[in-house]
């Protein structure tokens, strides 16, 4: 029970530490990809290539100077940026970066938390941190933050609804299952769920991109029609929570598409690959190898994130809507349509 | 401790605090803050799902109820920004009539549970009746025609809600 405990709280703060350091290089390589895009050099002073950055833009955030408007809702002003980055450390808990470790008789999963709902919890968890952005934004007492926390919210909400129900027809393709765990260890053997998910994956992907409030869907913080959006008010760190949990945000959901579509720590001929290096079912270096290529599986996707950040532009607001209403929701009902049919003629459905 | 499992103590504090910020809701003087200890109610709720095993019904609580409806209403009173200050003052006649009436409506409500089966439920721990396979298969065999009457009648919901909100553009 003790060595329970302890690896417990060892594998939390080693989570927490990852989801942080992510986060905050992802800051550092969306500069360098930016300028890669743009032909510029990008942050080059802090450190060799710029490495340092992450920590002197944390350090100035730190140490700003805090300034709450005298007119907003103290309590709830902080509460909002808290609230954001509480949520969205929250969803990692449930991810499994590998496959268990079995040193003697005791079997140590590389996951916080195996709950039989993993993904209704993610879901759960995403939809709690609208209030983040809402309570934040409707505490600043200005307009243009209030318009921003609306309209990031709306987008949210609307853009779940598409999300669940290619989820819906992901878990009819895992056989039934709504644990993480599960689903990526059934894609060991067999082909990883995008091959029988395409379109859902598509789906997926773009309500990815509305849920984090990443461009192109970043009406939320459109500056030339809302100054800042929702955190126009904020300073110092209370805005880089807000900043920071974007970006933890962004991992998480990566993290899930290489999990969910992409076979999460497995890859193509990994039992040959390590029979070939006589290694046995359950040891360390399983695991340790399945978490790089689950991890690297991760950056490509961060990169994706960038990518699309700076190759496409922002929507407009009724585009965006309609998108989400219009073609998302029919499409992926289609989706979970023909997923029964298939499935149906794979014979994992009997009637 | 005290003679009390932890399942039991959970359940006292979930609805100590249930208890609590469902009378908060009604105290407050700001409506945003009703809101949001009605929010911290359901999560209190969604506990209470949780201590009965019922993992499914728990966050679909929550996604449904706090994730959004209540973002909703959330919308719509910030958006109408109602403060302090502009609330109207109730008369003493409204007061005691709506006391009235949620009297009646508690003497009902006691009513009922007092006529109510006692039935004893199985172990929570070991009960798989809140399981999403579980679920599912009541759902969709023994009560496949209620459960697809409610999605009818909240399809004729929709279907009004969105003729109302039409009209209004028109005129």
């Amino acid at each position: 029970m003790l060595t329970f405990v302890i690896y417990k709280s060892i594998l939390c703060v080693v989570i927490f530490a990852i989801s942080l350091g992510v986060a905050a290089y992802s800051t550092w390589w969306e500069r360098k990809f930016a300028a890669f895009l743009q032909d510029r050099k990008g942050p080059s002073r802090a450190g060799p290539f710029g490495l340092l950055q992450p920590l002197a833009d944390g350090g100035k955030m730190f140490f700003k100077e805090e300034i709450i408007p005298n007119v907003s809702n103290k309590f709830l002003f902080i509460l909002g940026p808290s609230l954001f980055l509480l949520t969205s450390m929250m969803t990692g808990v449930v991810i499994p970066w590998g496959k268990d470790v079995k040193i003697g008789s005791d079997i140590f999963s590389l996951q916080i938390t195996d709950i039989n709902i993993g993904i209704l919890y993610v879901l759960g968890v995403t939809s709690i941190g609208v209030y983040g952005i809402m309570i934040g934004g409707w505490a600043s007492n200005n307009k243009y933050s209030l318009l921003g926390a609306i309209r990031a919210s709306s987008q949210m909400i609307s853009y779940e609804i598409a999300m669940g129900i290619s989820i819906i027809a992901l878990v009819i393709t895992a056989g039934g299952t709504l644990s993480l765990r599960e689903i990526i260890a059934q894609q060991d053997a067999g082909l990883c769920n995008l091959v029988y998910q395409p379109l859902g994956f598509l789906i997926f992907l773009i309500c990815a991109f509305a849920e984090t409030n990443r461009a192109p869907f970043d009406l939320s913080e459109c500056e030339t029609e809302l100054i800042g959006g929702y955190n126009t008010e904020y300073s110092a760190f209370k805005l880089g929570a807000f900043l920071f949990a974007e970006y933890i945000n962004m991992f998480i959901s990566s993290a899930l598409m290489a999990g969910l579509y992409f076979g999460g720590y497995n890859f193509p001929f990994a039992h040959e690959f390590y029979n070939a290096l006589g290694l046995q079912e359950g040891s360390a270096i399983i695991s340790l190898i399945g978490f790089g290529v689950y991890f690297a599986k991760t950056c490509i996707f961060i990169s994706v994130f960038m990518w699309i950040r700076w190759t496409l532009p922002r929507f407009r607001y009724d585009q965006l809507m309609n998108l989400g209403w219009r073609i998302l929701i029919p499409l992926s009902i289609l989706n979970l349509v023909l997923t029964v049919v298939v499935e149906y003629f794979r014979g994992n459905i009997i009637l | 401790m005290l003679g009390y499992s932890i399942t039991q103590w959970l359940f006292g504090i979930l609805s100590f605090l249930a208890i609590m910020f469902a009378l908060m809701v009604v105290f407050t003087r700001n409506p945003v803050n009703s809101v949001l200890y009605l929010v911290m109610t359901f999560f209190c709720i969604a506990g209470h799902y949780l201590l009965l095993n019922a993992q499914f019904l728990a966050v679909v609580h929550i996604v449904v109820y706090a994730g959004a409806i209540m973002v909703l209403f959330l919308f719509v009173i910030m958006l109408m920004n109602l403060n302090e200050e502009t609330e109207q003052q109730k008369t003493l006649v409204t007061k005691m009539i709506a006391g009235l009436i949620g009297g009646v409506l508690l003497a009902v409500m006691v009513g009922t549970l007092k006529g109510a089966e006692q039935m004893q439920l199985a172990q929570g721990g070991a009960s798989q009746i809140g399981m999403v396979k579980v679920l599912g298969v009541v759902l969709f065999k023994d009560f496949l025609f209620p459960f697809e009457i409610a999605s009818v009648l909240l399809l004729g919901a929709m279907v009004g809600a969105i003729m109302l909100g039409k009209k209004e553009i028109k005129s």
